[in-house]
């Protein structure tokens, strides 16, 4: 008894410091949240000034979604996104593995990381502003290749699916890349130098040291990038839809899942916009269990199923 | 135990707390409440309103406490030109701020100037939201005026919505006060009883306006007489073009500037009152196939896809091979008089095609506001008032809302226009004007003009067949007016 009373619990001032945060959290996101999908089983917009609903109409939002173009909008959602990605990894690996290789010893590293990283800092529709601007058809762009002669026409890159998707994706491609790099470079560096050297005794050379070791070792974070950005590339939204003006064009060849979403908004239905957001709700948890699954691999490299699968055949 | 007691009341607070938010939440009850209260509330200041015969107020909150005024009107606005309007001609305004947000009336009740930008629908959004929660507004933010454009007029002048005050109630007779008004931008105002909900300043018959150089060099004479001959119908505008075209000038920028000639002159409205089918009337049609043979004839400059954007503008300055654009009033001083690089007097005004109107901003008090008197003193001043409507014309070369200014404007000298090179174009204007036959207005136009000249842009553009623009056209409709559940082609 005596000594139980001794016994200082500072336990509650950890819950006090996390309470704000709860606090918000369960205002500003949980109840949104909750209403979000509530009403994802109602017909509730609005006509004019006048609201309709909400009524309840069980699935048919989840339903009219289906039959409508969502998956065209999925597709060009995911075109997008991997034309950025693609890219995106291999420059961000090949960067990632030259800053950190000592043999190489590039100079002024720390200038080239920050210049990658720069274009993340401008806002994305700032960017895609820019952008426009750049590749309109009385743009610079235009009028350099028109007056060194590459080009006889002017080339109006905003009304073709190939040009819009492509400006697109490079746009996303020039924001990310930085970001990754650095990602990157801190899971190579965290490699035990050992193994390098190791290997170097070995005599391997630096092709078989880039895909022998460190992409088997850096693989959990590989995956993280790659989850995190297909989380993202399912949100994309400012930069198509500042350089479609919301359109999508050409014949919605550029409309992404969130730009439908809002096309949604502008009549205030969320009622079908709920019904969207549930859908990619899942998609993104489904995508989220498998990041948390792969970080939380206590078997990155898999020594551990090697292992057990030895011990099996032996015994 | 007793722990146990308070922990169960906690949990008991913290479930009651997320219930009452889900409740607070849910705008079924709140709004059904709403209304009821208002529907109370006017049905006993509509009381009070006659048995004080003398008061002009009924209908408004404020009657039954005494005709006391608010200290705050909030005019809500889509950009600063309502305000330099009423700044104009309202005498009651001593000062304005040097941001332009409050004003200060000489009885120091101040007004504030709510703008928000038409992009991406942002000013309806805002303005929507404050007028659904104008009944529980306390009165320094209940909006009192706002400006409404003829696209989405209809919207707000619905006698079911009840947003928009008859301007009898707020004393203004129209059939007296406002009689130099143009007949249609009365009708345009009113709701389906016949109830004038609205009021503007201007009216905005559309013209041709064309480079005089241009004119010159393939004409050779820049006289409006003889090139309205030269653009009379939509059959002499083509051999125009055709002559145009052989020089190596554009006749139009983009198919979009001549969309409002035919999209002015359909038969009917887009959607019939009450229903939920949209009828695209032939008259659209023939604007589509109409500018794809022009297009493929290459009578627009292939570099301008659209309005409102930067090619758009380029196509009005010196460097540009086009050779006129069709512009009410407001278009030739807000678009084309920034846009010009050359020297002044290069353009000139004739007769359009096809006579038609193009937008036009009306003045509407708010129901509920707590400043009617105030509200209906700015109305009078801006749109039913002789001399001011004369300074607004004058100040900003508008064809403004009152018949004789207008007939005197095109028959002096005063309104020469020096960008027009000494033309004094409100004869053309007139004459645009009583030719006019106001297409019948629907509260969705504003989503049909815009998406329907998307869809088919690209499909002109060359970048889809026809019916995947009619697809399109339908998928994006449907989407902005999810009460939409068909549309009819002729």
């Amino acid at each position: 008894m005596q000594n139980k009373r001794k016994l200082v619990n500072y336990a509650k001032w950890g819950y006090i410091f996390i309470l704000p945060f709860f606090a918000s959290f369960f205002i500003f996101s949980l109840i949104p949240l909750v209403d979000t999908i509530r009403y994802s089983f109602y017909e509730y917009y609005r006509s004019g000034i006048k609201e309709i609903g909400p009524n309840f109409i069980g699935m048919a939002n989840y339903a009219s979604l289906i039959q409508s173009d969502m998956l065209k909008y999925a597709g060009n959602t995911l075109i997008l996104w991997l034309i950025g990605f693609i890219p995106q990894i291999v420059i961000a690996l090949t960067l990632a593995s030259w800053f950190v290789d000592v043999r190489m010893r590039i100079r002024c590293q720390q200038f080239f990381k920050v210049v990658i990283y720069l274009p993340n800092l401008i806002m994305a529709s700032a960017f895609a502003m820019l952008f426009f601007t750049l590749f309109s058809k009385t743009g610079p762009v235009n009028s350099i290749l028109m007056s060194l002669g590459v080009i006889s026409e002017v080339i109006d890159f905003m009304r073709t699916a190939f040009g819009v998707r492509t400006l697109a994706g490079s746009m996303n491609f020039l924001m990310w890349f930085g970001n990754t790099t650095i990602m990157l470079m801190a899971a190579i560096m965290g490699i035990s130098p050992d193994i390098f050297e190791a290997s170097e005794i070995d005599g391997c050379n630096s092709t078989q040291r880039f895909f022998r070791i460190t992409l088997p070792l850096i693989r959990p974070i590989l995956a993280y990038t790659l989850i995190t950005s297909i989380i993202g590339g399912l949100q994309m939204f400012d930069v198509p839809q500042i350089l479609t003006n919301g359109q999508g064009n050409p014949d919605r060849t550029s409309m992404t899942l969130i730009m439908f979403l809002n096309s949604h908004l502008r009549s205030k239905n969320y009622g079908m916009a709920g019904a969207l957001s549930v859908y990619l709700f899942i998609v993104s948890g489904i995508l989220c269990f498998i990041v948390y699954k792969i970080t939380n691999d206590n078997d990155p490299d898999g020594s551990k199923a090697a292992a057990k699968a030895k011990k099996k055949r032996g015994g | 135990m007793r722990k146990k007691l308070v922990s169960v009341l906690i949990a008991a607070a913290v479930v009651a707390g997320t219930l009452a938010g889900c409740g607070g939440g849910s705008d079924a009850g709140g709004e059904s409440q709403g209304t009821d209260a208002e529907t109370a509330s006017d049905a006993g200041s509509a009381d009070a309103g006659s048995a004080d015969a003398g008061s002009t107020d009924a209908g408004s909150d404020v009657a039954a406490a005494g005709g006391e005024e608010g200290k705050v009107i909030n005019i809500y606005s889509f950009n600063d030109e309502l305000r330099t309007r009423i700044t104009a001609v309202y005498s009651a305004i001593e000062n304005t701020s040097d941001d332009g947000t409050v004003s200060t009336l000489n009885d120091g009740t101040e007004i504030h100037w709510v703008i928000n930008p038409n992009q991406d629908g942002v000013y309806q959004d805002k303005l929507d939201e404050a007028l659904l929660n104008q009944a529980d507004a306390a009165d320094d933010d209940k909006v009192d005026l706002f400006a409404a454009e003829l696209d989405y007029i209809v919207k707000y002048t619905d006698a079911n919505v009840d947003v928009a005050m008859p301007l009898s109630d707020l004393g203004i007779n129209p059939d007296s006060d406002l009689a130099e008004q143009f007949a249609f931008t009365k009708t345009v105002a009113s709701d389906v009883n016949g109830v004038q909900r609205a009021s503007t300043w201007q009216a905005c018959p559309g013209v041709l306006v064309y480079r005089r150089d241009i004119a010159k060099e393939v004409f050779g004479t820049d006289d409006p007489v003889e090139i309205g001959k030269k653009t009379a119908d939509w059959a002499t505008m083509k051999s125009t073009a055709e002559e145009l075209k052989a020089k190596g000038y554009y006749a139009f920028s983009c198919y979009a500037d001549t969309f409002r000639t035919y999209a002015n002159n359909i038969a009917g409205p887009w959607v019939e009152a009450d229903s939920s089918t949209i009828k695209v009337d032939q008259k659209i049609i023939d604007w589509v196939n109409d500018s794809k043979e022009w297009m493929d004839a290459g009578y627009f400059d292939p570099t301008v896809t659209g309005q409102w954007n930067a090619d758009w503008f380029t196509a009005m300055s010196s460097s540009s091979k086009v050779f006129a654009f069709l512009f009410p009033a407001w278009g030739i001083d807000t678009q084309m008089v920034p846009n010009w690089d050359g020297e002044e007097g290069a353009w000139a005004v004739t007769n359009a095609p096809l006579p038609y109107n193009w937008g036009g901003t009306y003045l509407v008090a708010a129901t509920g506001t707590d400043n009617p008197t105030h509200v209906k003193e700015i109305i009078m001043a801006l749109t039913g008032n002789q001399d001011n409507l004369t300074k607004v014309a004058k100040e900003y070369t508008e064809f403004t809302n009152a018949q004789s200014v207008m007939d005197a404007a095109a028959n002096g000298t005063e309104f020469n226009s020096a960008f027009l090179g000494g033309q004094n174009p409100y004869g053309y204007f007139a004459d645009s004007l009583s030719s006019i036959k106001m297409a019948p207005l629907s509260s969705y136009d504003q989503g049909c003009v815009e998406l329907i000249q998307n869809a088919f842009g690209d499909y002109l553009q060359g970048q889809i067949d026809y019916d995947t623009a009619k697809a399109n056209f339908e998928t994006a409709i449907k989407e902005r007016y999810p009460e939409i559940l068909e549309i009819q082609w002729p």
